[in-house]
């Protein structure tokens, strides 16, 4: 111990040799959030009569590396609404912490938890807007699932930039390539959402999930699926991806060692 | 013992390692704050209307968001149903800039009713809009804003923007990706530009058209073309085509499907 305050903690050189400093850049730009680590896939989302389907495979993947595999990417807020979170998993699990304190102030109110799937939505956008303002951004792409003021389903996204749109069907990432073409197909936008029955649209998300599960590489065939109705939220958090056929995959031409 | 503490660097001295500077090279950001949401906007003015207009097609590359995301919106209006608005306001570009500068108008456009006891004139809005965007000089409301309303006489106005706030009144003006593709013809249907009375004489002593306020009727169906036309020439146009038409009456908004491909 001596009297220079800065070195207190610090290991000391003649025990443990000199501290290796190079990996830490000192100077220049932070770097921190500019780039997502552990990541979710896709998150897809369907519009039906009196209520929203929502859903997201349970993997959080590190690179390539399937990381973790039972990664719960949905999240019930109040008693009828549902984030699905793909992107960055610590970010999700900062905005979950949001979430969190923010239905604990809510629920301290004279009347409970007011806030409806709109109002969430417009906060999780708005904190995302304000954290990409300052170059720190929530690497998140969401969907907000629930109802309005008016009990109308509502399906919303809002990404890292604090975009936001809405649409009777959405899916984040690969989703937005594979899934919203076939919902598209199954729900075309001029079908009223009474035609489409809370049955139809689960299956839909379900084949959805299968056809992701096929061709995107960094998903898992095990799922989360909620069914966000007036009575209330009905989360199932152990899918498994079933009836796959793989026989489509031995047609499949000019990739890897095999080129004819 | 208490001279050596003197010439030599602290660190050494107590035989500690602080963190050094390295000479890595600065790491480039990989984080832009900026998107393109595509669509394009368009505004004319008559004698006493203003109409504004945008598709409601919202992309990210080549991926169509959503078909229906409206760009037009009233300011100063009931935060729900826009009532008691008298002023309109369109952003295209980063959508999400956009939002945030709407939102920003509009509540300047409600507290200066609260403080001075009347509506914002669209002029003094105009100006504001410009402070507005101004203000973000350095990091850009990413959008090209068009305002609309009816001036002091009750003659339509319209003041177009770009991001940093230099902004004029115009007649008309469009905005967006496929600006370039309605503006040409805007030139031609609204201010007559390479339009010539006929016969009026030889070469340069050909007299042009003067431009004057088109009626209601011609300028809506010049609106319609404007969009059908852009739809088929640019990818980010299309879905639908939301339509603002400011009068004394009130604000009348009309919307018309468009090709979805």
């Amino acid at each position: 111990m001596n009297h220079y305050p800065e070195v207190w903690g610090r290991p000391r050189d003649d025990i443990y040799g000199p501290y290796n400093s190079s990996y830490l850049q000192t100077t220049g730009p932070k770097t921190h959030t500019q780039s997502p680590a552990v990541t979710g896939t896709s998150v897809i989302a369907v519009k039906f009569n009196g209520g929203v389907a929502i859903a997201a495979d349970n993997l959080a993947s590190y690179g390539s590396l399937a990381r973790f595999t039972d990664v719960k990417r949905l999240r019930v807020f109040g008693d009828s609404a549902v984030v699905g979170f793909s992107g960055d998993v610590s970010d999700m699990q900062y905005i979950d912490r949001l979430l969190e304190s923010l239905d604990i102030r809510e629920n301290y109110s004279t009347h409970g938890n007011m806030m409806n799937a709109k109002n969430l939505h417009t906060y999780l956008s708005k904190v995302l807007y304000k954290r990409r303002s300052e170059f720190n951004p929530l690497w998140n792409h969401i969907l907000v699932a629930g109802f309005d003021e008016d009990k109308k389903p509502f399906l919303s996204s809002a990404d890292l930039l604090g975009t936001t749109y809405s649409a009777p069907h959405l899916a984040t990432g690969f989703g937005a390539h594979l899934a919203i073409p076939i919902l598209r197909r199954l729900f075309p936008e001029e079908k009223p959402l009474e035609e489409i029955s809370k049955g139809e649209a689960e299956a839909a998300l379900r084949e959805c999930l299968k056809v992701l599960w096929y061709r995107d590489a960094r998903s898992l065939d095990k799922y989360s699926i909620a069914v966000i109705t007036a009575e209330g939220v009905e989360i199932k958090e152990d899918q498994v991806i079933e009836a796959q056929s793989w026989a489509f995959a031995e047609s499949i031409r000019g990739y890897g060692a095999q080129v004819n | 013992m208490m001279s050596f503490m003197g010439h030599q660097p602290q660190s050494q001295a107590v035989g500690y390692t602080f963190s050094q500077p390295t000479n890595a090279p600065n790491k480039e950001h990989s984080f832009y704050p900026y998107t393109d949401n595509g669509g394009s906007t368009l505004g004319i003015t008559g004698a006493d209307f203003a109409i504004l207009a945008g598709d409601t097609r919202s992309v990210a590359g080549y991926n169509i968001n959503s078909r229906y995301a409206p760009k037009v919106f009233k300011i100063g209006g009931d935060d729900d149903t826009g009532e008691g608005a008298h002023i309109i306001l369109s952003v295209v570009g980063f959508a999400a800039d956009g939002q945030a500068l709407k939102e920003r108008l509009d509540a300047v456009v409600k507290m200066y009713k609260y403080q001075h006891g009347k509506p914002m004139s669209v002029r003094a809005c105009a100006q504001r809009l410009s402070t507005i965007l101004y203000q973000k000089r350095f990091f850009p409301y990413y959008v090209h804003a068009i305002l609309a309303g009816l001036d002091e006489e009750g003659k339509g106005a319209l003041y177009s923007y770009d991001p940093v706030g230099s902004y004029e009144r115009e007649q008309c003006r469009a905005a967006g990706s496929a600006a370039s593709l309605i503006m040409p013809f805007l030139d031609n249907q609204v201010n007559f530009k390479n339009q010539y009375i006929p016969s009026s004489g030889d070469g340069h002593a050909l007299e042009p058209k003067k431009p004057e306020p088109l009626p209601r009727e011609t300028v809506e169906q010049l609106v319609r073309d404007a969009f059908t036309s852009a739809v088929e020439r640019h990818i980010e146009v299309g879905d639908g085509l939301q339509m603002m038409v400011i009068t004394q009456n009130g604000i009348e908004e009309i919307y018309t499907p468009l090709k979805k491909d």
